[in-house]
């Protein structure tokens, strides 16, 4: 445990700038962006700036069994960086240097602690870009999205990030420093250990250099903003157009509760009595291209009694996306908190989902604004709360249970695109069963045998 | 007084609601001026909503000296407010939070816990009279205008070193220098100058720019002598009861002078008068009267563009300008696209927009004092924004914004002047006579 120490010894790795040790600095370390999960104010916590120290500091945790937790920017929804004992955090906000960009090779070698629009910024300048783009990349790190696996609003065309990390650098729980992947596109040597350390929530190793794939920025895109009066019109709408090989970038659903809200809040003209909304953005390389793509999906839209708008300059694409930005400030306008949910079901149950949706919102009388990412089946059900009034938050985690129960019978997954961290803990085994707990503690066992790294994360150690 | 006031700054318990509204996301991270510096979670609203609800559930004391320190590092810029997609009125919870524990402590508690981060805190009280004349900082009422000699403040903070250069005080204050009442003919209406303590004793050529610019749109002044500091600086240091009284007097004072509109030229002073007098006044009989003032107070850009017919101006300027957007005049009075419209109506002027024309320059009050390390750190980054631009001018709407870049620019290189844009306004104005 940490002790006066441990702290003196922090402190000649880190430098004693380093090293936060008062409480009222701790305390700004006891969250994420989680609402209502258990947490502790850490021990002490410490900024590295390069790989060698957190060599050491992993050696000085096993001796003294103190749990280390690693974090990027805290935006985590799932409770990832939170500690859950006094242990140490690794903040990685000093460590948050570009290494290289290599348009030749189409990579970008980082820090952990870069966030994401920073290194979208740099790469742009060579017509690069790197496409995961969660709603938080203004702050989120590239170190946070490795280990949460992110996703983000371009996911159906282009993939989520573990589509883009070709290599790592990891210091393991054991103290080795591990270098796998690199710049070859090809690369089968060993495990995939790419994949294993991808979505490893911090619980695994801790990630110290990144290598990106990076892809040539489309050119062209086109918007439209399309109005259903039947859910069923706006799901078929989404099955339909990927049904005609068109894969819009970003295909993206409002429901009636959020519309409101959103033409409530932000007056950008939207009609309230619509049942549901898409906005779809097609891209490419191409003029041609994406102009057929644009008309196809304007064809099914008719087909599918939808009313439709499209973006001709950059300023009517402003006024169209204004709306979808408007989603969760407006959500958060109407009640103090509010609960944000991922549970993601396939594209083609897309509509059963938000029917299950708003009848358990009507059964327990409960706001639920839901949106999200249609193209992926990635809902967001934002449950609006008032977290000081007792009663109503038993009902909110009654229906919070209710939406994963129906998520899984409909083929679906807990979370995804935030993370099991510790608010999903308790329904993991309903969706990967007895066997698949077993295999991910005997995974977590044999690389952290002292069970240091960011402990009652994501694996659970007790029945 | 009359009391029966229950604000947030009266009543922690009231934070509660606010803070609540915070859903931790950290969007605030992206545009905290501290936080890009320091990197730490306390540097940013997140943090500090963090310890007033550690405070109201008790895990720790109000008046822990780390505390104190850290809900004392933040430039109240209300960056962080325009990010926030939750609508968290950051500005009252930290103000609510330092009137909390000046109530506990007293004024001079804060005084010496911030103070004591200075190198020579003795000298401060000598010293910063200067200073203190036209921050108001901590000043009662009647000690406001009292000035003492610079020589002092040599060493006290790291910021005042070789290169520390702040303007010279004006001799005899422009209030009281200046003509009270300044009358034309058919005036399209009788409009109030609230003056700023900047500008009375720092910047007074600002005030006489704001004076011509008016009598040339036909909009009779008036500059009442009694009025008072607006009561921010005060505000911001968590003594809320002497906020209260200046907010009193100075409506006293425009009540009597029967003007139409009240004009400022500083960002700060004008929020004040719009946004904060409503709400530190709350149930008290003053509430009326400062709500009645609301709609009326407008910066000079706002006023001359939307409420008067605007003479444009005709004299050629032949400049590159770059404007910088005051913090509390952009997001706080929400006024940007005027400044820049006015400019664009000089003939010969181009304006270049630098990078992040809105990131904080890192003056916040007595901030870059306290906190001298991260405002260098701040103003060093505007600073290199301005050099990018290559403009020979920096212009912007808020005096303590005019000291903060000067001083930077004269630091980190760059041969930028910096001046208000009124006086540019002025300046046109004045050289369209001349041809
Ligand atoms: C407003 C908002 C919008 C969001 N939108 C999206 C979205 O569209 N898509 C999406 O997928 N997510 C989204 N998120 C969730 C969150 O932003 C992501 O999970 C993100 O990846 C977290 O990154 P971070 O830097 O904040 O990491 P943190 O929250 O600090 O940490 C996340 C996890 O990573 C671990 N970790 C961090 N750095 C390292 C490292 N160097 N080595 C090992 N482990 C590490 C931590 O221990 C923790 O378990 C959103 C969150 C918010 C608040
Ligand atoms: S942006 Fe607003 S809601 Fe988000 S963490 Fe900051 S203050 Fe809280
Ligand atoms: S007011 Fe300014 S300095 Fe203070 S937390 Fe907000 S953005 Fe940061």
């Amino acid at each position: 445990m940490i002790d006066s120490a441990f702290i003196e010894r922090c402190k000649s790795i880190f430098g004693a700038e380093n090293v936060l040790t008062d409480k009222a600095e701790l305390i700004a370390y006891s969250y994420d962006a989680t609402p209502g999960i258990p947490r502790e104010i850490p021990g002490v916590v410490v900024f590295p700036e390069n790989t060698k120290q957190i060599q050491e500091l992993i050696f000085l945790a096993r001796q003294t069994k103190t749990p280390i937790y690693p974090r990027g920017a805290g935006t985590c929804l799932s409770g990832g960086p939170v500690p859950l004992s006094k242990g140490v955090v690794v903040s990685f906000q000093k460590m948050n240097k570009i290494i290289e960009i290599d348009p030749d090779n189409l990579t970008a070698t980082v820090q952990p602690g870069v966030v994401v629009a920073d290194l979208n910024a740099a790469v742009s300048k060579y017509g690069l870009l790197y496409p995961p783009d969660p709603g938080s990349m203004a702050t989120s790190t590239i170190g946070g999205n490795v280990a949460e696996n992110a996703g983000g609003l371009r996911g159906l065309k282009y993939g989520v990030t573990k589509h883009y990390i070709m290599g790592m650098e990891v210091v393991m729980p054991t103290g080795e420093i591990f270098r796998f992947g690199g710049k070859c596109v090809k690369n089968v040597t060993a495990y995939d250990f790419t994949h294993l350390f991808v979505g490893s929530e911090g619980t695994l190793g801790i990630i110290t250099e990144i290598i990106c794939k990076l892809i040539p920025a489309p050119k062209y895109r086109k918007s439209m903003l399309a109005i259903f009066d039947k859910l069923e019109d706006a799901g078929k709408t989404v099955t339909d157009i990927v049904r005609a090989h068109v894969i819009p970038a970003t295909l993206e659903i409002m429901d009636k509760v959020t519309i409101q809200t959103v033409e409530n809040f932000a007056k950008v003209g939207l009609p309230t009595q619509a049942e549901a909304l898409l906005l779809i953005e097609v891209d490419g390389m191409g003029k041609d291209s994406v102009e057929w793509e644009a008309e196809k999906c304007v064809e099914i839209i008719k087909q599918n009694n939808g009313k439709y708008k499209i973006a001709e300059t950059d300023a009517e694409r402003d006024s169209l996306w204004a709306a979808r930005r408007a989603a969760l400030p407006a959500l958060a306008q109407v009640k103090p908190a509010t609960i944000l949910e991922d549970a993601t079901v396939p594209r083609t149950k897309l509509v059963d989902m938000l029917v299950a949706v708003q009848n358990i919102s009507k059964k327990y009388g409960l706001m639920i604004g839901t949106f999200g990412h249609a193209g992926d089946g990635n809902l967001h059900p934002t449950l609006l709360i008032d977290p000081m009034n007792k009663e109503e938050m038993e009902k909110v985690h009654k229906a919070v249970d209710e939406i994963f129960e129906v998520a899984l019978s409909l083929g679906g997954t807990l979370s995804g695109e935030h993370g099991i961290g510790v608010a999903k803990l308790k329904y993991l085994k309903n969706e990967i069963g007895r066997s698949g707990i077993e295999t991910m503690r005997r995974i977590k066992q044999s690389l952290d045998p002292d069970n240091i790294l960011n402990p009652g994360k994501l694996v659970p150690m007790e029945d | 007084m009359t009391v029966a006031a229950k604000t947030i700054f009266d009543d922690v318990e009231l934070l509660k609601k606010e803070l609540v509204r915070c859903m931790k996301c950290g969007n605030c991270m992206s545009v905290c001026p501290i936080y890009s510096v320091e990197k730490k979670e306390s540097s940013v609203a997140r943090g500090k909503i963090a310890l007033g609800e550690a405070v109201l559930s008790d895990d720790i004391k109000i008046d822990d000296e780390t505390l104190v320190k850290l809900i004392f590092n933040c430039l109240v810029c209300k960056s962080c407010m325009l990010a926030c997609p939750s609508g968290v009125r950051f500005d009252r919870i930290i103000l609510g939070l330092r009137a909390a524990i000046a109530k506990k402590k007293g004024i001079h508690f804060i005084k010496k816990a911030l103070f004591g981060l200075l190198k020579k805190p003795e000298l401060f009280d000598k010293g910063m009279k200067a200073f203190a004349a036209m921050q108001g900082l901590f000043l009662s009422p009647e000690e406001q205008g009292k000035r003492a000699p610079r020589g002092f403040l040599k060493g006290v903070s790291p910021r005042f070193d070789e290169k520390f250069i702040i303007p010279e005080l004006t001799k005899e204050s422009f209030r009281d220098r200046v003509k009270e009442k300044e009358e034309v003919p058919q005036a399209q209406a009788k409009a109030l100058f609230f003056t700023g303590c900047s500008v009375n004793y720092l910047y007074p050529e600002v005030g006489d720019d704001l004076i011509y610019v008016l009598k040339r749109n036909k909009v009779s002044v008036v500059t009442p002598k009694k009025q008072n500091c607006c009561g921010m600086p005060v505000m911001v240091h968590g003594d809320i009861e002497t906020a209260r009284e200046l907010a009193q007097k100075n409506l006293e004072v425009f009540e009597k002078t029967g003007a139409d509109y009240i004009i400022t030229v500083c960002g700060s002073c004008g929020s004040a008068l719009k946004h904060e007098y409503p709400i530190i006044l709350e149930g008290t009989d003053y509430e009326e009267k400062a709500k009645k003032w609301v709609e009326r107070v407008h910066d000079i850009s706002t006023f001359l563009l939307k409420v008067i017919r605007f003479e444009s101006p005709k004299g050629n300027l032949n400049l590159k300008v770059t404007y910088h957007d005051s913090c509390h005049l952009k997001k706080s009075m929400k006024v940007f696209n005027e400044p820049r419209q006015i400019l664009k109506t000089i003939p010969g002027l181009t304006l270049i927009d630098m990078k992040k024309p809105d990131a904080c320059c890192g003056s916040g009050g007595s901030f870059h004092l306290t906190h001298a390390d991260t405002a260098l750190k701040i103003v060093k980054s505007k600073t290199e924004d301005i050099k990018g631009t290559e403009a020979e001018i920096v212009c912007t709407g808020c005096p303590a914004c005019m000291m903060e870049l000067f001083e930077g620019i004269k630091r980190f290189g760059g041969n930028c002047n910096v001046t208000h844009t009124v006086s540019l306004l002025a300046e046109s104005y004045r050289s369209e006579q001349k041809s």
